[in-house]
């Protein structure tokens, strides 16, 4: 049995988390002179995201080890993360459809 | 993983649904403690989710033009304000510690006492020098600038509310995470974690499975943290 037996742990070289963490600081970095170089519109929110998105999986990934996990764990994590993303652009679409509706009835008005 | 009995079962989607039909445990060589700590941070990403969706949601559809995080989080240096500078500090301070939670994770592993103790004690530090940063980020909007839940001096009315609640449910999940990291870090240095001491709370033997299951928490709120940057002070 699994519990029975001692627990058995992977280890790592200790160069994979300082490469890790050096990343994590350079794109923090990235991400940071994105807003100093003060870039806007579409090249600002393709850099946030992207650096966003790179971060986040490194940490996952390697820091939280799902890299090296079983998928039954790795999917029952990453699919409700799915769903949010689904929830995110429902609330993308709803929130153009308020502002229009504020600036519609504001400005032309109802009746 | 290093375990024999595992690397004979299949792997990838296969072995997904072999571990998934197996009529065991269906996270195979994953300690119960850790697979209960994916869970929770999972329900805690909904939590986390729904406040950045709610945010998200009313900043696109306010017709009063949103606080510019920029120059509101902008540090007077040398006599020049600089943008974002302390939030700036605060992610790097935030990363050197997962850092260091990812080695003290690594040297619980080998079961390697002082050093897993001492990067304990680090990230412990670093989460508190955090916390510190953020109180006078808080108390320098709150009574330098007036910042309150319904009104602020920037724009929209909604963004002390968001900025307290998000930053402030942020800050209480490192806060929870300091008091755990000095408490484990006595732990190591008593060496509870070799002689498999059982704990306060529990009859179970402490091991240093333990760290990796704090290790996870840590890390997640990194995570959270690298989201709040990303839409809070950077859109």
């Amino acid at each position: 049995m699994a519990e029975a037996k001692k627990e058995q742990t992977t280890t790592h070289k200790i160069g994979i988390y300082l490469w890790i963490w050096g990343l994590l600081f350079v794109l923090s970095f990235f991400s940071y002179m994105v807003d100093w170089f003060n870039f806007q519109g579409l090249l600002r929110w393709t850099l946030i995201l992207l650096f966003m998105f790179l971060k986040a999986g490194l940490i996952m990934a390697f820091f939280m080890h799902l890299f090296w996990e079983r998928y039954a764990l790795v999917n029952v994590l990453l699919w409700p993360m799915t769903a949010i993303a689904c929830f995110v652009g429902l609330m993308v679409a709803e929130g153009k459809y308020t502002v229009f509706s504020r600036m519609f009835y504001f400005f032309v008005g109802g009746a | 993983m290093s375990d024999p009995t595992l690397d004979k079962l299949p792997g990838g989607f296969k072995g997904m649904s072999t571990d998934m039909g197996s009529d065991q445990t269906a996270f195979k060589g994953v300690n119960w403690g850790k697979a209960m700590m994916w869970i929770f941070l999972l329900s805690d990403t909904f939590i986390f989710s729904c406040f950045l969706i709610s945010y998200m949601k009313v900043r696109a559809s306010v017709v009063d033009p949103w606080p510019y995080p920029s120059e509101v989080f902008a540090l007077e240096f040398m006599g020049a304000p600089v943008p974002l500078l302390l939030i700036a500090i605060m992610t790097f301070v935030l990363i050197t510690s997962s850092g260091t939670m990812a080695l003290a994770v690594k040297y619980g592993y080998e079961k390697n006492k002082k050093m897993c103790g001492m990067f304990v004690l680090l990230t412990a530090i670093g989460g508190l020098t955090f916390v510190g940063m953020q109180a006078f980020e808080w108390s320098k909007l709150i009574f330098h600038e007036g910042v309150r839940p319904w009104t602020n001096p920037f724009g929209a009315e909604q963004f002390g509310a968001f900025f307290f609640m998000i930053t402030g449910f942020h800050g209480t999940h490192v806060s929870i995470g300091v008091i755990f990291l000095f408490i484990f870090a006595r732990k190591v240095f008593k060496g509870d974690f070799d002689t498999g001491k059982r704990g306060f709370f529990t009859t179970m033997k402490s091991d240093y499975v333990a760290i990796e299951i704090l290790g996870l928490y840590w890390h997640f709120v990194d995570l959270v943290w690298v989201f709040i940057f990303a839409f809070f002070y950077l859109w």
